[in-house]
């Protein structure tokens, strides 16, 4: 039993650092209805920011950890959303009236871009991300819970709650969903829909940055190509919750946090988790392609 | 005649290695670009032709890869192996044309992005499975075939992709292939049959795609699931279709004759030219989205028929 729990817990921490880079497909796709196939890229980059930044300010600033995780993570968020800005600005705003598979295309090719550039520049060899938060294990009735763990779930709710806040309660958020709604009528009553498309990858990038530092303290070893499975793991969790929505995305994430976790108990092996997780897709795709929160689209002719 | 020069050619590309007047490296490189356009010209049939976004053709090239290799190194004796090899590579291509009438289904319901991730889904699907299933080595690959493919195989397999596949653009089922692309409501309401002719378009393309994939495998005489990963693979197929341009024949050709070659030249280049490919996809979304040839044709390879129509209907207008 508390084997189970324990795992439970592992599945809780990774669906968290899932959900952070799914919002960011989900909130794109539902402002631009844009697949963001280098998003999980921009995590990968992410990742290397928060390892540079951390080791930057551990060894030339002398900083203690806590200090370095904080300013790590405003970092890599600052730094993450300003080149989803870039990138949105440059490859996906000459596009927008485009065919929906040109700009398609262009971001599998930013995406695939952004890994071998990082090769190209940084070299292969994986990375270790320095320890930030203290390695405590708490006792909780038999179930050990990592500090490490705390924080990755504290976080990624705190953000989860931010950005649910700021899609719901905001001015920029009600601005997001009436682009979402309909890209014509908004500008017509004010909406500034470049800006707020600016925004809203700058939002989902930045909540991604604040991931690549979260998941470099549970899973240390950060390489170019690592953006790959954990975008599309990501991405899968925004279809299976409704893509566009972001409490789905939530929902989704922890549901792929599960399979990742428990493929090995039911299965052989962990090598089958990628077959269980994109049949899972495909499911959903031929069966509900609107994912569990979502809206049916309708067919307008 | 444009085809029976083609066909006419065919004994050069047996003799000129039974001469030795092309070094094996040359021959290599004319295979694959041989291999590329047998992939090209069939991913443009769903993108191009049929304006659907399939992005994991790379997934049914392994399905007819394996197939075809595991036919070749345990089922047929080895003698008799290039007599059989034709029969070979067309079981691969079925294997994979059944592979395309399964994605094909969710293509009814689903359109555009949604269909993009099911073929994704499927190539994913297929590397993992394949990575999964110790019998054919596993992650590790598979190997043992002998080198099957030549310089005359490559020819005349491409010739006959080709063939059948401007064949079926020019035919009524093409007619309804594009129509979909215009306007799926549309072509639905004047009685085109859209799932018979995205059934056909899928398998047309999957089956060209395994043959591809076994020519390819007897090539190398090793294949692993990674060769046929979304990465490079599928993405390299999609920038010879974007290069050459959607919707064209002889855009299929160039693209991926030239992307082939620049591919080769850029060798030097090391890991910076994995960074050249997307960058040149980018630009090419970005300022010339329907590519070199983008929706036009080489004459010759229009039926005459067709062009005899277009005449008429250019003097009509002209009369007007």
């Amino acid at each position: 039993m508390t084997h189970i729990i324990q795992q439970v817990l592992n599945a809780l921490q990774l669906g968290s650092v899932y959900a952070l880079i799914c919002l960011g497909y989900t909130m794109v796709y539902g402002v631009l209805r844009l697949i963001n196939f280098a998003h999980g890229d921009i995590f990968m980059v992410a990742c290397y920011i928060s390892f540079f930044a951390t080791t930057f300010f551990l060894t030339w600033g002398h900083l203690a950890p806590t200090t370095t995780f904080v300013l790590g993570m405003l970092l890599a968020m600052m730094l993450t959303a300003l080149l989803a800005v870039i990138i949105e600005r440059v490859a996906y705003r000459p596009l927008r009236n485009a065919p929906r598979v040109s700009a398609v295309i262009t971001a599998l090719g930013v995406g695939i871009f952004l890994e071998n550039f990082t090769l190209a520049t940084l070299g292969p060899e994986p990375r270790h991300m320095p320890p930030l938060v203290p390695m405590i294990n708490f006792n909780v009735g038999g179930v050990t819970v990592s500090a490490v763990q705390v924080v990755i779930i504290l976080v990624s709710v705190v953000l989860m709650v931010l950005l649910d806040t700021t899609v719901m309660k905001t001015m920029t958020g009600m601005a997001m969903r009436a682009v979402s709604y309909d890209r014509t009528v908004a500008p017509l009553l004010g909406v500034p829909v470049n800006r707020i498309i600016s925004v809203t990858f700058a939002l989902g990038a930045a909540v991604a940055g604040a991931g690549g530092i979260l998941y470099g303290q549970a899973y240390p070893i950060i390489d170019p190509y690592m953006g790959i499975r954990i975008g599309w793991w990501a991405f899968i969790a925004a279809v299976v919750g409704g893509i566009g929505n972001v409490r789905g995305a939530m929902i989704g994430s922890f549901i792929l946090g599960f399979i990742e976790i428990f493929t090995p108990v039911f299965l052989p092996s962990s090598t089958y988790r990628d077959f269980v997780a994109f049949s899972l897709l495909l499911l959903f795709l031929v069966f509900r392609p609107t994912g569990i929160l979502g809206q049916p689209a309708m067919k307008k002719v | 005649m444009f085809w029976w020069i083609l066909v006419a050619l065919l004994p050069v590309t047996l003799l000129l290695p039974e001469l030795g007047l092309i070094n094996p490296y040359l021959q290599q490189v004319f295979m694959y670009v041989g291999i590329n356009i047998i992939l090209t010209v069939s991913l443009n049939l769903v993108n191009g032709y049929m304006g659907e976004f399939s992005v994991g053709h790379a997934g049914f090239m392994a399905v007819g890869a394996y197939v075809s290799s595991i036919l070749t190194v345990w089922v047929f004796p080895r003698p008799y192996g290039p007599f059989i090899f034709p029969l070979v590579l067309i079981a691969g291509g079925l294997a994979a044309a059944v592979a395309g009438l399964v994605v094909a289904i969710p293509s009814f319901r689903t359109r555009g992005d949604y269909l993009a991730i099911v073929t994704l889904a499927f190539n994913m699907i297929v590397k993992s499975a394949l990575e999964n299933i110790e019998a054919v080595g596993g992650p590790r690959g598979f190997m043992g075939m002998d080198r099957l493919t030549n310089m005359a195989w490559v020819y005349v397999w491409t010739i006959a992709a080709l063939f059948c596949i401007r064949n079926f653009v020019y035919s009524n089922y093409g007619r309804g292939v594009l129509s979909i692309r215009e306007d799926e409501i549309a072509a639905e309401l004047v009685t085109v049959n859209t799932r018979q002719c995205k059934v056909l378009a899928f398998v047309i393309a999957a089956f060209f795609a395994g043959i591809a994939g076994g020519l390819f495998a007897h090539l190398l005489q090793f294949i692993n699931p990674r060769s046929f990963a979304l990465f490079p693979k599928s993405t390299e197929i999609l920038v010879m279709v974007y290069l050459g341009g959607i919707g064209s024949i002889a855009g299929s050709v160039l693209g991926a004759t030239i992307f082939t070659v620049v591919l080769e030249l850029l060798r030097p280049l090391g890991v910076w030219r994995w960074v050249v490919v997307p960058l040149t996809l980018v630009l090419l979304m970005l300022f010339r989205p329907t590519g070199i040839m983008g929706l036009r044709e080489f004459r010759p390879l229009i039926p005459a028929g067709e062009l005899a129509r277009e005449e008429v209907k250019a003097r009509a207008s002209a009369a007007d």
